[in-house]
């Protein structure tokens, strides 16, 4: 691209995107004036340690087993990863979906399945139906432990502390929530939202728009991905999420707690919840470790000292070095 | 530390482990080349006697490396009768070995004929999938891997773990399947072991193989050099894909790819194509396999994305479970590296075979380290050796 204007930063703000534009090479196209950065978007990345200590210990009780998607097995808690708790006895298993957890609870009445049940607006209407399906079929030993979270008030925590210069918006989450969303933002914050899907050139154009946007000093939203995502969202989604989950602040790691960000069991679903969305909301990140600056974009991967060093994936300091969404893991295969 | 299943996957857990432990208490400068047999050189009496004749079972030419061959026969059970050899009615190995095995031909220190050893487990749930079984992946895996050496195979052994409440019938038609599988791939299953060990029905299955390079054949890693060429001898991912979509019970039209690949493997030594170095595309996928080559040459490899085949049903399943066809595994896929003059030549002799026709060249060696790809949109990315399990994502 031949931008030669004033340098910008563009923030992806999904996983998802993140591990598409090193593998379609986008960065490689761009001119060194553009700078991309990755945001909060991945959500093995943004649970707390003290989550994943939780989960952990409900593998080693023998009266449970923990079902966790494969992204999660690596990411480091405070004692160790889910991971290290299988080698060490605990029950842990990798689910695909969700739903595999009907089938086992029903086969294993006398084990209670936790899920860890980690994800955005476009994973927790799976946890909504698979409490739907539990309920509608009598199986009551499964619990969800919760760190469940809503991408847009990150966004804004993000546009508050001077983020980036427009953002790339996340395709399928948007497509849960809606285009029309992001209006506020654009408006608040003064910023372009660009949403795009994942193949290579979606991701340029987006890059060309919010580029644009921001040499004209417009602070547009656009839809580049309206094969997928609607103005006004899935409200089906929606609400299958309100039915069975409601707003609470939760605690993101490396940015710290953010009221209305989360979602918790309703109450009367009370005994469905395995815990979670109650872990302590204090920030307890190894020492060295500079997740937040990273998952923020105030630096690059690469200038986190212990990037590559204390942190590598067969030894994660943080869950952005072992998900297959996380911007240091994706930074280390790929650099 | 503790064993994690991403010490299994293939992709660098697995490389360190093996370096860490194995390597350091079985040194042994064969088997640190790390190929996928090891290629040993017959004592003089017998290398004479093999490249004419075959070779005599049971020889102990190679390292042991911890097989029951130490232990009293009337130890070791046989190998169920399913897989007598006997009764193989296919091609007979030292007929289809014969005609390889000739002279060295001429050219004046050419390596002389030698054996090829190679030693695979198997492990997969379920045990018979769409398009092959546990069986059929452990003649075809080790035959594979001898082949991949340039040996012609000729003789397996196979040492069957059984698990208490295993179906006898189930055992009775993976044998069958074993045996089918021999009989396609020219060899003879000779030697075996059963034993029973925990519960659960479970089934694994170990291999052993040895074949002989003829004379005059030389094919490792480290041989290759910038200029040459890389070809691939089918679509990538479809045995993954298709186990997990039987584990996750989704029903789609993928078949394992589980296949012999001998006939690729001669037809590309018959073609007169320079073969430096070939890899079957197992565990860890494409980057893994390319990686491999990388280091051990010495040499950087770049990858043309649009001409790597992948099916379109695996492709869409990949988009869907957020997996990358590039670390997928395959029981039937190999790579080829060839000298760049021969690449068409190569080519073509792949494409005339069953295993090869969707055969295309997809890159290229040059000078410099690691593997890249020219990606579809015109950017260059680095395709890493496969880190962890290789797992689907969450969203």
């Amino acid at each position: 691209m031949g931008y030669d204007g004033p340098p910008l930063s563009i923030m992806e703000v999904c996983g998802t995107h993140t591990a598409a534009i090193f593998k379609t090479g986008v960065r490689s196209l761009l001119s060194p004036k553009i700078r991309l950065i990755s945001g909060p978007g991945c959500p093995v990345c943004v649970t707390p340690a003290a989550y994943i200590d939780r989960c952990a210990a409900l593998a080693k009780t023998g009266r449970h087993a923990v079902m966790s998607f494969g992204d999660m097995l690596k990411a480091p808690g405070a004692r160790g990863s889910l991971s290290d708790a299988r080698a060490e006895g605990g029950r842990v298993e990798m689910m695909y979906a969700p739903f595999e957890a009907l089938e086992r609870a029903k086969r294993e009445p006398d084990t209670i399945f936790a899920l860890a049940a980690v994800g955005f607006e476009t994973t927790i209407p799976a946890y909504a139906l698979v409490l739907e399906e539990a309920l509608a079929r009598g199986i009551e030993n499964i619990r969800l432990v919760t760190a469940l979270k809503s991408v847009l008030p990150a966004l804004a925590w993000v546009s508050e502390r001077g983020g980036a210069d427009g953002f790339l918006c996340p395709g399928h989450v948007s497509v849960i929530t809606g285009a029309g969303v992001y209006a506020r933002l654009a408006e608040l914050y003064d910023r372009p939202f660009v949403i795009a899907g994942f193949e290579g050139e979606h991701i340029l154009a987006a890059i060309f728009e919010i580029v644009r946007a921001v040499s004209e000093k417009r602070a547009v939203v656009r839809n580049l991905y309206p094969s997928a995502v609607r103005e006004e969202g899935n409200a089906k989604a929606r609400a299958l999420i309100a039915k069975y989950f409601e707003p609470c602040a939760a605690f993101w790691r490396g940015l710290g707690a953010i009221s209305d960000s989360g979602f918790r069991l309703r109450r009367e679903y009370a005994r469905f919840d395995g815990g979670g969305s109650d872990v302590p909301d204090e920030d307890v990140l190894p020492e060295g470790c500079r997740c937040g600056d990273v998952i923020t974009g105030r630096i690059d991967p690469n200038e986190c000292p212990a990037f590559g060093a204390a942190c590598r994936p067969e030894h994660p300091v943080g869950p952005c070095m072992v998900s297959a969404e996380g911007v240091c893991g994706i930074w280390h295969s790929h650099m | 530390m503790k064993i994690t299943a991403a010490h299994g996957s293939g992709g660098l857990d697995s490389a360190l482990l093996v370096r860490d432990i194995f390597g350091k208490h079985f040194s042994d400068p064969v088997l640190a080349r790390l190929e996928d047999a090891a290629v040993l050189d017959l004592p003089a009496a017998l290398a004479g006697a093999g490249a004419t004749a075959g070779l005599p079972v049971g020889s102990s030419a190679g390292p042991d490396l911890g097989s029951s061959a130490g232990l009293p026969a009337g130890l070791r059970p046989r190998a169920s009768a399913g897989s007598a050899p006997e009764r193989s009615s296919g091609p007979r190995p030292e007929a289809s070995a014969g005609a390889g095995l000739g002279p060295a031909p001429g050219s004046p220190g050419a390596p002389p004929a030698r054996l090829a050893f190679s030693t695979d487990g198997f492990v997969v749930t379920p045990l018979v999938f769409r398009g092959g079984d546990i069986g059929k992946l452990s003649v075809c895996g080790t035959v594979n891997d001898l082949l991949m050496m340039g040996a012609i195979p000729l003789y397996l052994s196979c040492g069957f773990i059984l698990e208490e409440g295993l179906d006898i019938a189930l055992l009775d038609a993976i044998a069958a399947s074993m045996a089918e599988a021999a009989r396609g791939a020219g060899v003879r299953i000779v030697a075996g072991d059963t034993k029973v060990a925990g519960v659960g029905g479970g089934l694994y299955i170990n291999t052993a193989g040895v074949g002989v390079v003829p004379a005059g054949r030389a094919i490792a890693a480290d041989a290759c050099a910038p200029g040459d060429a890389i070809l691939l001898s089918g679509g990538l991912g479809n045995h993954h894909a298709c186990i997990l979509s039987a584990r996750m019970g989704i029903e789609n039209g993928i078949e394992s790819d589980c296949a012999c690949l001998r006939d690729v493997a001669e037809a590309l030594h018959a073609s007169g194509a320079r073969v430096k170095a070939m890899r079957d595309v197992t565990r860890g996928g494409l980057g893994a396999v390319l990686n491999e080559i990388a280091d051990s040459s010495g040499c950087s490899v770049t990858l043309r994305e649009e001409d790597i085949p992948v099916d379109a049903a695996v492709r869409a399943f990949c988009g869907l479970m957020g997996l990358d066809p590039l670390y997928m595994g395959n029981e039937g896929k190999m790579i080829a590296v060839v000298d760049g003059a021969d690449a068409e030549k190569a080519l073509s002799a792949a494409r005339g075979t069953q295993n090869g026709k969707n055969a295309a060249l997809i890159g290229g060696v040059a000078a410099g380290r690691g593997v890249f790809m020219r990606t579809r949109l015109g950017g260059t990315r680095r395709v890493d050796n496969l880190r962890g399990e290789g797992l689907p994502r969450i969203c």
